[in-house]
């Protein structure tokens, strides 16, 4: 069981909960067994092919999990896995 | 409704101004009072972390410098509660692209530069089904 940790952006998906937690044993099955608890929390980290989404980070500890395989990166029990949203826009 | 400081929109213009004609971002601190109205007397300007070719019409905030300010913020006892940024010689209207990256919860505020000069600054919040932005009142 990893603990999570929920962006005040997205709290209000998690019942106000700064921390969850998500078990599995790479960062997708953690943050998919979030998704599953929280289900409104879904379409904020995947878009409609079930992509995660461009703005949402995932970081295990303090390695982005860009560098550690993506969502396949191995999650071990007691580690932190941290939602960090990378914020962006701009005109068209 | 959210409310701003003089000083606050001063700065969102001075930033706004330094950075045309490519588009300028930063973070609103401040309260959440009771019955979810803004309070914001502080700001955050980051760095552009697009491209320069794209960055008269893109913004990119990286997740480190989210986190710095995150930090910075908690240090002021203060909160992230929104995000500036800038069309130039642009309506101070969310795109498409807005919507496609925004984030429920926090203020976007938007400010219109005009040929290099600061104009109208809005406020807008994403619609938690991700649906559109609805307009948010700003008060100064």
């Amino acid at each position: 069981m990893a603990k999570v940790l929920i962006p005040t952006a997205l709290r209000a998906f998690t019942d106000g909960s700064s921390e969850v937690e998500g078990a599995g044993k790479t960062a997708g099955e953690v943050i998919t067994a979030v998704t599953e608890s929280y289900p409104e929390i879904q379409k904020h980290l995947f878009d409609e092919e079930g992509k995660l989404r461009s703005y949402v980070n995932v970081f295990i500890g303090d390695e982005n999990i860009r560098n550690l395989g993506g969502l396949d990166a191995p999650v071990h029990e007691g580690d932190v896995v941290t939602l960090v949203p990378a914020i962006a826009g701009g005109r068209p | 409704m959210i409310s701003i400081t003089k000083q606050v929109q001063d700065r969102i213009n001075a930033e706004g101004e330094r950075d045309y004609p490519n588009e300028t971002c930063g973070f609103l601190l401040g309260r959440i009072e009771r019955n979810d109205v803004r309070e914001s007397d502080d700001i955050i300007p980051v760095v552009n972390a697009r491209e320069t070719e794209e960055a008269y019409h893109r913004f990119v905030i990286l997740p480190q410098d989210f986190l710095k300010a995150e930090h910075e913020a908690l240090a002021k006892n203060k909160n992230i509660i929104g995000i500036y940024h800038s069309h130039p010689d642009h309506p101070p209207i969310p795109s498409d692209y807005d919507l496609e990256h925004g984030l429920p919860f926090y203020s976007y505020l938007i400010l219109s530069v005009k040929d290099g000069k600061a104009d109208k600054l809005t406020s807008w919040r994403l619609e938690n089904d991700r649906s559109g932005f609805a307009a948010e009142e700003l008060k100064v």
